[in-house]
C-alpha cells in the first residue's frame, strides 16, 4: 500500500544502537540498582538438562544390575507397558466397531502413562487429560468406567474422590489449576499429598498452563506437571507452538525446576516423577517435567496424520518404541525369559478381551437422570422440564 | 414516617446504621469463624482488604492462609478454587470488578458450573464467586458491566444479587453455605447504602431462590433486582406522591436470578395485570427477555398489556460522563409504566379485589 512507512533495512545489533540513559550520565546518579530491586531465585539450579535424561541403554541402567527392587520395578513397568499397548490397540479397534465415539490414543506414549500412574502413592491425585485414559487404567481404575466419556455414556464414569483420579479433562490445560488448588488445599490441611497433572505440548500454549504454574510456584504447592511432548497438537508441530529452548525451560520463568526426560524411557520418567513428587510432598514445591515422546497414531480416529507428517518420521520413532526399549533392557540384563513375555502378553490379552466383551454390551442411560445433578436441588424450572420429559417418555411408551 | 412516631419496640436500640459493604464483610467473617473450610482469596483481598474493603480485617483475624492475596489471574483464581473444592474446602473468591471476571470464564463455564453434573453428584462445587458489579459509580471502562446474563445462561450456576443491607448478609451466608456454585453479584453503587442493622442478630432472610415483594401495589408490577431495586422503589413513591396518574406500583426484588422465583412474580402479575422488568444490563438477550417470556407463558390471560422492559441500552458500557443516560432511572421507568396501555378497556378479573389505583388515562 502506498504511503505506508516501510520498515528500515536490517537493524544494527542491540549493542550498536544502545544509547546512554539518564541513569548512566556520569556523575548524575550513584551507579546503584533501582531501589527496591534485589536478586531473586538463582536460575542455574532450575535449568533442565541439555538433553533428555535417559536410563534405559545407558550406564545408569547398569547400576541397577541384579534382582533387587530395581529389577522388580523394571518388570512391573514392562508388564504395564505391554498391557498399556494392548489397551490402546483395543480401544482404537472399539472406535472402528462403533463402540467408542472417539479415542485419542496414547500409543507410543505408554511409558509416560504407566510411569505417571506407578509414581503416585495411594493418597496422591492424578489429573489426566482426554489422552490419558491409560494412566487412569494403569492406576487400577476400571477401563469401562474410564472410557465412559469417550463412549458417549455419562461424561465421567469413575469415583474421583475415591480413586483420587480427577475426571478426564477435555478443555486443554484447564485441569492444571485444579491440581494446584487441590495440592494447596491438602497442604493447608496438613496432608502429605501431591498432585500430578498431565498435559500435552499444545496445552503449554494455553493461559491456564501459565496461571497454574505461576500459582503453584508462588504457593509452593505440592504439584508436579508432566508435559507429554508428543510432537503435535493435532497437526501443528512444536515449532509452531513455542520458541522456547525446550518446554522444560518454561519452569525457570516461574521459579521452579524444569526436568527434561526421554518420554519413551519408562524407567527415566518414573525416576524423575518420583523425585519430583517426593520433593513436592516434603514441601519443596512444584516441578515441571517435559517428557519427549511421540504420538504414533493420529490425534484421534477422526484424524489423518499423513497430511502433516512423513512415514520416515514415524518409522524413526517406532525404532525408539517404549515397549521395545524396556524389553531390550530386560533381556540385556537377563531379567526377561520367554515365560515372562508370554505372561505379560497373556495378561494384556485377557484385559483386552474383557474390555471388548464389556464394551459390546450397550449401556442403559435413564433420560430422567438428565436433571439429577445440575444442582443439589433442582430448580422449579428443571422440575418442570423433568416432568415434561417424563410425560414425553410415557407417551412414547404408550404409542409403542 | 418521621422518627418521632417510631415505636421503641420496632426499632431496638442495638440496631445501628450499617453499609452493605460492612454487612458483606461481616458475613464473610462469620462464615469463616463458623467453618474452618471457608477460605477467602483473590486480588488485594488480604493486606488491603479488597478494593472496596469488603474483606477488611479478615487476613489479620484468620491469617494469610485463610484470606489470601493471589497472583493477578482470574482463571487461576477460579481454577485453583475448583481444586480446593475438590479437596473439601469451601472457597469464596473475589473477582475485583465485573469486567475483570471474564478471563475466568472458561473455568466458570467448563468446570465450576459442570463438575457436579459431570461427576454425577460426587464432586459438588461449593464455591462462591463474589463479583462487584454494575454501574453508577463513575467507573471508567471495564468497571461498570452488568454481566448477569452470561452467568444466567450457564446451567449449573446460581446467580444472586442482593439489594439491601440485610439481604447482603443473609444471601452471602446462604451462598457460602450452598453446596452449589453461586455467582454473587454485589451492586457496587449500593456498597455504601445504609440501613439499621444488628450484626449480632442479623435479620432472617429467605434463602436463595425466593423473591420478595418490597412494596405492595395494585396497578402494575415492577420486577427488578440488585442496583435497580432502590430506583424502582423511588419510582413507585414518585408516582404516588405525584398523584397525577395515581399508579400504585408493586415492586418485586428477585434477589436471585437463578433459581428464578416464578411463583412470586406470577402471583403478583396476575393480581396487577401489568408488568415492567427493570435492569441495568443490556436489554437484548438480557434477563428481562427471559422474565417477560415466562410472565407471558404463565399469566397471559391476566395481562392487560405486553410486558415491557427498561434496561441498559444495547451498547458497550458508556463513559461515566454519559452513564446517567444509559442506566434505568425513575423517569424512564415511569414512562414505561405509562405505556402499559392504560387506555384499553379493562375488566376487573375475579380475585383482583384490591383493584387498581387510577388506571385509565
Amino acid at each position: 500500500m502506498s504511503g505506508v512507512p516501510r520498515l528500515p533495512a536490517p537493524q544494527p545489533t542491540h549493542e550498536e544502537v544502545l544509547v546512554m540513559t539518564v541513569l548512566e550520565q556520569p556523575g548524575a546518579y550513584a551507579p546503584a540498582p533501582p531501589p527496591s530491586w534485589r536478586p531473586r531465585t538463582d536460575a542455574g539450579p532450575l535449568l533442565p538438562d541439555t538433553e533428555p535424561y535417559r536410563v534405559l541403554g545407558t550406564r545408569a541402567a547398569g547400576r541397577r544390575e541384579g534382582s533387587g527392587p530395581e529389577a522388580e520395578l523394571l518388570r512391573r513397568l514392562y508388564a504395564a507397558v505391554v498391557r498399556g499397548r494392548r489397551f490402546n490397540e483395543q480401544a482404537t479397534a472399539l472406535t472402528r466397531q462403533g463402540r467408542l465415539a472417539v479415542y485419542p490414543s496414547s500409543r507410543g506414549q505408554e511409558a509416560c502413562q504407566v510411569a505417571a500412574a506407578l509414581a503416585l502413592r495411594e493418597h496422591d491425585w492424578l489429573f489426566p487429560s482426554y489422552r490419558d485414559t491409560l494412566a487412569a487404567v494403569a492406576r487400577g481404575l476400571d477401563p469401562v468406567e474410564v472410557l465412559s466419556l469417550l463412549r458417549g455414556d455419562w461424561h465421567h464414569g469413575y469415583d474421583s474422590p475415591g480413586t483420587r483420579v480427577a475426571p478426564l479433562c477435555t478443555p486443554l490445560a484447564t485441569q492444571l489449576p485444579h491440581a494446584v488448588g487441590l495440592a494447596h488445599a491438602a497442604r493447608l490441611k496438613g496432608d502429605e499429598v501431591a498432585a500430578l497433572a498431565l498435559v500435552g505440548d499444545g496445552g503449554t500454549s494455553e493461559g491456564d498452563f501459565h496461571e497454574a504454574l505461576n500459582f503453584a510456584a508462588v504457593w509452593q504447592a505440592p504439584a508436579v506437571f508432566l508435559v507429554q511432548n508428543n510432537g503435535f497438537a493435532i497437526s501443528v508441530p512444536l515449532a509452531k507452538q513455542t520458541a522456547a529452548p525446550s518446554l522444560a525451560h518454561k519452569a525457570v520463568g516461574y521459579g521452579m525446576p524444569g526436568r527434561l526426560v526421554d518420554g519413551n524411557d519408562a524407567v527415566a520418567v518414573h525416576e524423575v516423577l518420583c523425585e519430583a513428587l517426593d520433593r513436592a510432598r516434603a514441601g519443596g514445591g512444584p516441578t515441571l517435567v517435559e517428557a519427549v515422546t511421540y504420538r504414533l497414531e493420529a490425534h484421534t480416529n477422526a484424524d489423518d496424520a499423513t497430511r502433516y507428517r512423513t512415514d520416515d518420521e514415524v518409522e524413526a520413532w517406532r525404532a525408539h518404541d517404549p515397549v521395545t526399549l524396556l524389553e531390550h533392557e530386560l533381556r540385556g540384563r537377563g531379567l526377561l525369559d520367554e515365560a515372562t513375555v508370554r505372561e505379560a502378553e497373556e495378561a494384556a490379552e485377557q484385559q483386552a478381551a474383557k474390555l471388548r466383551e464389556r464394551m459390546h454390551q450397550d449401556p442403559s442411560l435413564d433420560p430422567t437422570q438428565l436433571f439429577a445433578h445440575v444442582y443439589a436441588e433442582p430448580t422449579p424450572q428443571l422440575r418442570d422440564q423433568a416432568a415434561r420429559l417424563r410425560a414425553e417418555l410415557a407417551a412414547g411408551e404408550e404409542t409403542r | 414516617m418521621s422518627t418521632a412516631t417510631r415505636q421503641p419496640a420496632a426499632q431496638p436500640v442495638d440496631r445501628k446504621p450499617a453499609t452493605m459493604g460492612q454487612a458483606l464483610g461481616r458475613a464473610l467473617r462469620d462464615a469463616m469463624a463458623d467453618d474452618p473450610d471457608v477460605h477467602v482469596f483473590g486480588e488485594d483481598v488480604g493486606t488491603l482488604g479488597g478494593v472496596f474493603r469488603v474483606t477488611d480485617g479478615l487476613a489479620a483475624q484468620f491469617g494469610p492462609d485463610r484470606c489470601t492475596d493471589t497472583p493477578l489471574a482470574e482463571a487461576g483464581i477460579l481454577g485453583t478454587a475448583v481444586g480446593m473444592a475438590m479437596y473439601g474446602l469451601r472457597p469464596v473468591v473475589e473477582m475485583q470488578f465485573d469486567a475483570f471476571a471474564y478471563p475466568g470464564f472458561e473455568q466458570l463455564v467448563s468446570h465450576v458450573a459442570r463438575m457436579r453434573n459431570r461427576t454425577r453428584g460426587r464432586m459438588p462445587m461449593p464455591l462462591t464467586v463474589r463479583v462487584p458489579y454494575g454501574g453508577g459509580i463513575g467507573g471508567v471502562e471495564h468497571h461498570s458491566d452488568s454481566s448477569e446474563a452470561y452467568y444466567m445462561a450457564t446451567p449449573g450456576l446460581h446467580v444472586v444479587a442482593p439489594a439491601t443491607v440485610a439481604d447482603a448478609y443473609g444471601l452471602l451466608r446462604a451462598a457460602i453455605a450452598s453446596d452449589d456454585p453461586v455467582v454473587f453479584l454485589e451492586p457496587k453503587r449500593l456498597y455504601w447504602s445504609k440501613a439499621d442493622w444488628n450484626p449480632q442478630e442479623p435479620d432472617a432472610v429467605p434463602g436463595i431462590g425466593k423473591a420478595v415483594v418490597r412494596r405492595r401495589g395494585s396497578s402494575a408490577t415492577l420486577i427488578t433486582y440488585g442496583p435497580s431495586v432502590p430506583v424502582c422503589l423511588e419510582a413507585a413513591e414518585a408516582t404516588r406522591e405525584d398523584g397525577a396518574e395515581g399508579w400504585d406500583l408493586e415492586v418485586i426484588d428477585l434477589r436471585s436470578l437463578v433459581p428464578f422465583d416464578e411463583e412470586t412474580v406470577a402471583a403478583s402479575v396476575r393480581r396487577t395485570g401489568r408488568a415492567v422488568v427493570v435492569h441495568e444490563s443490556p436489554g437484548f438477550a438480557g434477563p428481562g427477555g427471559e422474565i417477560a417470556a415466562r410472565i407471558t407463558e404463565r399469566c397471559f390471560h391476566h395481562l392487560e398489556a405486553p410486558v415491557l422492559r427498561v434496561a441498559g441500552f444495547d451498547i458497550p458500557y458508556p463513559p461515566p460522563m454519559l452513564e446517567q443516560h444509559h442506566l434505568p432511572g425513575v423517569d424512564r421507568i415511569l414512562d414505561a409504566v405509562a405505556r402499559l396501555q392504560w387506555e384499553s378497556d379493562y375488566t376487573e378479573s375475579p380475585g383482583s379485589a384490591e383493584g387498581r389505583g387510577g388506571g385509565v388515562v
